[in-house]
């Protein structure tokens, strides 16, 4: 380890250092040469405003993004270091920003925690007894079986946590864990962290956060602004530097002049109470149901015109469902809504326009830049042209966007594409705007500007604003609230009011007096759901961690992976049944047996000898013939307009010709533009003239009595006696299918942990990557071998094709083929990094080689140019072989082994250069 | 007017996405290039290079005039082989097609015993083996026919067949592979293009912000199927006169404008396809499932890989209904046999048929499978 001055971890005053670290994004300075110490055994935070830093410096220290330039230590030792990142790997977790980004949602909560445990190793008594502890601790113990997907926000980062805590880190890094999280659930969430720091004195923890009043409790803190360090010191320390009274007050005042004077605090404007007030939302006993769960009960509720309503509840509790019933997005199941006295009607354009609307998470188009976006709203919302432009410079000036105008915003922190969002809706000018969760991850002082200018738009602009928060002092600048629980709305008033019948002292205490009591209500019985880690776990004892491979880990990903593909059975389903179908449609549906061709006859000749010989061609089951033709334009004609595939010219006097033994030309006019049909066309032609030949040939030899011929051709169709296409297509389509089927699939279930933001794991666990990759292969060959079992009986069975050779032979050559083919998915998904990407990517390099360049039609040694290299080394050539030796052929191991050469090398080779390519950290 | 600049603007919008995206561009314009040429120049004409195997047991005259005959490109050179040896190497699939001359057979002939020679074709070797059999029988006829002629002062001259190959003289593959791999890859991408930009704005939320703005299910639709048609169209435009008339030197007959119109019908029904695909799939894995389920028999059975002829009559019915079968075939009338509107009209209208049914189902499905999703 080359470890900097100090020597002996335990000794460390600190646990992680920072020197001269800078980092860019394209032409974005994230960190500008940022120099730090983490104290060790402390709780430090780092606040600020939002794209300031603080997610790159994390990403950096917990190993998840590559160092551009500096030094990271860690640990001990440098985070530049492969080695040394999987050797401290298992003792530092990482949370990375986002409600639940590092869980799998389709696992339950039990199975998302599991999947940790074993990724680290430990055994299943142990996994067992930490997973209760800490279901128990974090009050999730009750449904263990529920999906994360379902969860609400507070329990997914309180599950998020569990997965963080399962291995004992000594590090702990939590990337603004709360944003989004309700007051109740936020509470319990610091409560959890104070219990496991009790537990644990030595382990250090590094928080950023947005809300300050959480920083207040920390040990230590770093104030960062534009890529720098703008203080350090304990939360009084950084107070009194400034003098400020609140750590708050403290941070703005630390921020450069040109910043701090564009904060103003937020005023509140009392609202002007009117004779005839407008009603501009009502809503009626809404009622939403999924299935048999209620998620919205009768939800009663009228806004006045230019009001601020406040909507606060627990997460999950239909607060986002009652929103998308009055955007038209989702019908009720019952009860009525009005805005603006006009029923919610999904058809109704006009009310649309009168609306804006901000989704919880983010769902603007990452690919267009924050202009491009707010222009494309502007326009689609029918704002005049002229006024456009004018629009987007307002908007961008009030959310401070000016300077980020024409970057991407997937480039940007939460808190900005949250103020993108903003902007957004507001940029028409609507009348009434529905915003969920509008402020969650934004900064004080960009929260302040904006409530500034909700104020602004209400008071002034009599805009009405119907708004879900989790903060307090945003809840207290409403004109009303409603505290939702569980579907049902517990108590509407004015935010004094509430907080003095809860008679609590702030309205923090008051919301949680009223989610305390309705929570306590429903789970009286389980009055015992806040234990504690009173119960110590036993000490670490990852034993296998550290090793450079290992099993564990991988059955691990490959556990999880095939749990995530029973939870999805529609996709396996498919898998299965789509090839089935594929194999009846490839199956009957292709084969060279041409029949019914058309052929006409322009007939100069008229004699029994010209009629004799086109009955040879019109008697065959192949060619249907048309009506005569009279004259070469005719010919041209039709056969252009494609009606003929074949045209007969019968020269004059060809009969006489004939029996003078005269030389004599019949001529045969064949339709080219399908070369493939052409040449079966010319082949039967060829055939019918020589037979006929061969017959006159004979009949004169005779003495012209007998129908004899000179010597016959005998023609043995081998392994495939009566012709039939079923026998040679079957076995030929079972191996393109299982390309085609299992590359897909297996390309996908990287790309989607990619674009959906849980390959995290991967670069912040001691998974390996080559564990990784194999781990999410496995689950995937299985499938391909059920898949491979299905049309192999169906083969034998329904499509009656003969299995004449050895089974095991067939079976152990499909065993590694559908590695290979997995394997070639897995380094598609190397390259790609949407999964259009690598949908269309994986289409484009396995059909055509599978269909055209592995001898499914023509074979491979006939095969020209690139396409004949393409096919000799492509896997489905080799495997084909092999299913039609031992289908039709009736061979064995002994006589197929040098089809298995070229896929045992496919194996590894597709494998090692997937491992090579996949990258172990973000760049 | 309204509804016409909210296509535009929604037109623009995934355009531009599309842009940003280099790897989609670098397989788009891999798909165009490099994919069609090889695909066009690696197919063989149906008999190229076909291994033969003679056993010779006559070793007569006729016998070497035969083994003479069997000669590159159609065929390898023939091994001589024995009559031991001819299982094994058919077995091991090194030999499609192998001929038994039988002793005596130059005398049986020339007596008028009518001798047989045995043709054994390894009928595992589809293209090959099916239309090759009539060629080397027609070969081995000839040959013999000559010979017998030859021999005999009193034989009738032949009656020689003259084959012309129209609007393809050389029957050159390439010419029509060229265009079935542009079709294949035009309804590759679109599907993809138009399905999967629907998916990932349905998984990352997108959708639901456009549905409660005053944009309308047919809009949305609309702008897909637009602007993902013109991108396809204009790699097509490219490939067909870039890779395929300047690379390939393929002539093309007809009026290159009249197939764009075709073409752009068929992208209609094929951009349609896909956003229907994305209607049904819960997510992308089950969208790349479902396209794999629909693509394959689209490309495998438009009449571009194998004949329409060679499919059994149901087949080729229900294949009326897909896009494909009509754009291969109006392909193949326009560019080769320089057909115009009067002849491919039916195969238009079939195409803005199809094209529209799936349109309507779609649309009148559109915000109810979003909501459900939701």
């Amino acid at each position: 380890m080359s470890g900097p001055s100090t020597s002996g971890e335990g000794a460390a005053a600190w646990i992680a250092a920072v020197e001269d670290v800078s980092l860019t994004y394209g032409r974005v300075r994230a960190l500008d040469s940022v120099s730090l110490e983490v104290p060790s055994g402390q709780m430090v935070g780092l606040i600020g405003p939002d794209g300031v830093g603080k997610s790159s410096l994390l990403a950096l220290i917990s190993g998840a993004r590559e160092i551009q330039r500096g030094r990271v230590t860690v640990l001990g030792g440098d985070m530049a270091d492969a080695e040394h990142r999987r050797q401290v790997g298992p003792r530092i977790a990482y949370m990375p920003q986002g409600l639940g980004k590092n869980l799998y949602p389709t696992l339950s909560v039990y199975e998302n925690v599991d999947f940790f445990g074993r990724l680290f190793g430990h055994s299943k008594a142990e996994r067992e007894k930490r997973i209760a502890l800490l279901l128990e601790a974090t009050g999730l113990a009750p449904f263990p079986d529920r999906p994360a997907a379902k969860l609400s926000g507070g329990m997914k980062q309180k599950l998020s946590l569990c997965c963080a805590l399962i291995h004992d880190p000594d590090l702990l890094i939590l990337d603004e864990p709360t944003t989004g999280v309700d007051p109740l659930s936020r509470r319990q969430f610091w409560e959890l962290i104070a219990q496991l720091r009790e537990r644990r004195p030595g382990m250090s923890i590094v928080v950023a956060t947005a809300y300050m009043e959480e920083a207040a409790r920390f040990d230590w803190l770093f104030a960062m602004d534009e890529g720098r360090i703008l203080a350090r010191g304990s939360p009084a320390s950084i107070r009194d530097q400034s003098k400020a009274t609140s750590l708050e007050a403290a941070f703005i005042a630390l921020l450069p002049e040109g910043k701090r004077r564009a904060h103003k605090p937020v005023e509140i404007i009392p609202r002007a109470e009117a004779e005839n007030e407008v009603i501009a939302i009502e809503a009626q006993g809404l009622t939403k149901r999924f299935g048999n769960f209620t998620a919205v009960d009768r939800v009663t509720f009228r806004i006045r015109r230019g009001e601020i309503f406040g909507f606060l509840g627990s997460n999950g509790c239909g607060k986002t469902t009652t929103m998308k019933i009055l955007t038209g997005l989702m019908p009720a199941t019952e009860g009525e809504a009005w805005l603006f006295g006009k029923r919610v009607d999904a058809q109704d354009i006009e009310t649309r326009r009168r609306v804006g609307y901000m989704t919880q998470s983010f769902s603007l188009y990452s690919e267009l830049s924050v202009r491009q976006n707010l222009e494309l709203h502007a326009r689609l919302f029918h704002v005049p042209a002229e006024r456009i432009p004018e629009r987007v410079r307002l908007v961008a000036e009030r959310f401070e966007l000016t300077d980020i105008l024409d970057a991407l915003p997937n480039r940007l922190p939460l808190g900005l594409r949250q103020r993108l969002s903003l902007a957004v809706a507001l940029i028409h000018e609507p009348e009434l705007l529905i915003l969920d969760e509008p402020t969650s991850g934004v900064d004080p002082i960009a929260r302040d500007a904006f409530w500034r200018s909700l104020i602004e738009l209400s008071r002034r602009d009599g805009v009405t604003i119907f708004v879900s928060t989790h903060f307090m002092n945003e809840a207290e600048r409403c004109d009303r609230i409603s505290l939702m629980h569980a579907g049902k709305v517990l108590v509407s008033g004015t935010p004094a009011a509430l907080q003095e019948a809860s008679s609590t002292d702030t309205l923090e205490n008051a919301f949680v007096h009223y989610l305390q009591k309705a929570v306590d209500e429903e789970n009286r019985e389980e009055a015992e759901a806040t234990a504690s880690f009173d119960t110590a776990p036993t000490p670490a004892s990852a034993s296998s961690t550290s090793r450079s491979f290992d099993l564990r880990r991988l059955f691990s990903y490959a556990r999880r992976e095939s749990l995530e593909l029973c939870r999805d059975p529609i996709r396996a389903t498919l898998a299965v049944l789509g090839s089935v179908l594929l194999l009846f449609i490839m199956g009957y549906g292709i084969s060279m047996d041409v029949e019914d061709l058309t052929f006409a006859v322009l007939d100069r000749d008229q004699t029994t000898t010209s009629r004799d010989y086109v009955l040879g061609i019109s008697g065959s089951r192949y060619f249907i013939e048309r009506p005569p033709l009279q004259s070469y334009e005719e010919l041209d004609a039709r056969m252009r307009s494609g009606e003929l595939s074949l045209a007969i010219e019968i020269p004059p006097d060809f009969g006489r010709d004939v029996a003078r033994g005269r030389a004599t030309e019949i001529g045969a006019w064949i339709d080219g533009a399908m070369p493939q049909r052409a040449e079966t066309v010319r082949g039967y032609v060829q055939g019918m003239h020589a037979h006929w030949l061969n017959q006159r040939l004979a009949q004169s030899q005779a003495g012209g009595g007998g129908a004899g011929s000179l010597f016959t051709i005998e023609t043995r169709y081998r392994y495939n006696p009566n012709l039939e296409s079923l026998v040679s297509i079957v076995p030929a389509v079972i191996p393109v299918l299982l390309m085609l089927i299992p590359a897909m699939l297996a390309a996908l279930s990287v790309v989607r942990e990619k674009e959906l933001g849980s390959i995290v794991n991967l670069y912040v666990t001691p998974v390996t990557r080559l564990e990784f990759l194999i781990g999410k292969q496995l689950p995937y060959i299985a499938l391909a071998m059920l898949n491979f079992l299905t049309l192999w009986i169906l083969a034998v069975t329904l499509f009656d094709v003969p299995m004449t050779g050895s089974f095991l032979t067939l079976l152990a050559a499909t065993l590694i083929y559908v590695t290979a083919t997995t394997a070639l998915g897995l380094l598609i998904s190397t390259f790609m990094r949407s999964q259009i990407a690598a949908l269309f990517g994986t289409s484009i390099l396995t059909i055509l080689p599978a269909v055209q360049f592995s001898g499914l039609l023509d074979p491979v040694s006939s095969l020209e140019g690139a396409g004949a290299m393409i096919g000799a080394i492509y896997p489905t050539t080799h495997h084909l072989t092999i299913a039609r030796g031992t289908f039709a052929k009736g061979l064995s191991f002994a006589d197929l082994q040098a089809s298995f050469v070229p896929l045992l090398i496919a194996v590894p080779v597709l494998i090692g250069l997937s491992v090579l390519l996949l990258r172990k950290q973000e760049r | 007017m309204r509804s016409l600049s909210n296509i535009l603007h929604l037109a623009t919008k995934e355009l531009r996405g599309l842009l940003r995206d280099p790897i989609m561009l670098i397989l788009i314009v891999y798909a165009f290039t490099f994919s069609v040429y090889t695909a066009a120049t690696a197919m063989p004409e149906t008999l190229n290079k076909a291994p033969i195997a003679i056993v010779d047991e006559d070793r007569s005259p006729i016998s070497m005039r035969i083994i003479d005959a069997f000669y590159p490109p159609f065929f390898l050179p023939p091994s001589l082989i024995t009559h031991a040896e001819m299982d094994a190497r058919m077995d091991a699939g090194l030999e499609t097609f192998a001929l038994n001359i039988p002793s005596n057979f130059q005398r049986d002939l020339l007596a008028g015993r009518n001798p047989a020679i045995q043709l054994n074709v390894d009928a595992t070797r589809m293209t090959q083996a099916f239309t090759g059999t009539g060629y080397v029988s027609s070969i081995v006829s000839a040959e013999a026919q000559e010979f017998a002629a030859g021999y005999r002062q009193d034989a009738e001259p032949g009656v020689a067949l003259v084959g012309r190959a129209r609007f393809n003289p050389e029957l050159d593959p390439a010419w029509f592979g060229s265009i079935v791999q542009v079709i294949n890859n035009v309804t590759m991408l679109s599907i993809i293009l138009t399905g999967a930009a629907l998916i990932r704005e349905r998984e990352h939320g997108t959708i639901e912000h456009l549905l409660v703005m005053p944009v309308t299910p047919f809009q949305i639709m609309t702008s897909k199927i637009l602007s993902m048609g013109l991108v396809v169209l204009l790699a097509a435009s490219f490939s067909l006169a870039f890779v395929v008339q300047h690379l390939m030197e393929v002539p093309i007959l007809g009026s290159i404008g009249l197939f764009l119109t075709g073409t752009a019908l068929h992208l209609f029904a094929t951009t349609a396809i896909g956003i229907f695909l994305a209607t049904i799939a819960r997510s992308m894995p089950q969208f790349g499932m479902l396209l794999i389920l629909v693509l394959l028999p689209l490309q495998m059975l438009s009449g571009g890989s194998t004949p329409r002829e060679s499919m059994p009559e149901v087949v080729q019915f229900i294949m009326l209904g897909a896009p494909t079968t009509h754009f291969v075939m109006l392909a193949q009338a326009i560019l080769f046999r320089g057909a115009g509107l009067t002849v491919v009209w039916p195969q238009f209208m079939a195409l803005g048929l199809i094209g529209g049914a799936l349109f309507a189902y779609t649309l009148s499905h559109f915000r109810r499978a979003i909501g459900t999703f939701a």
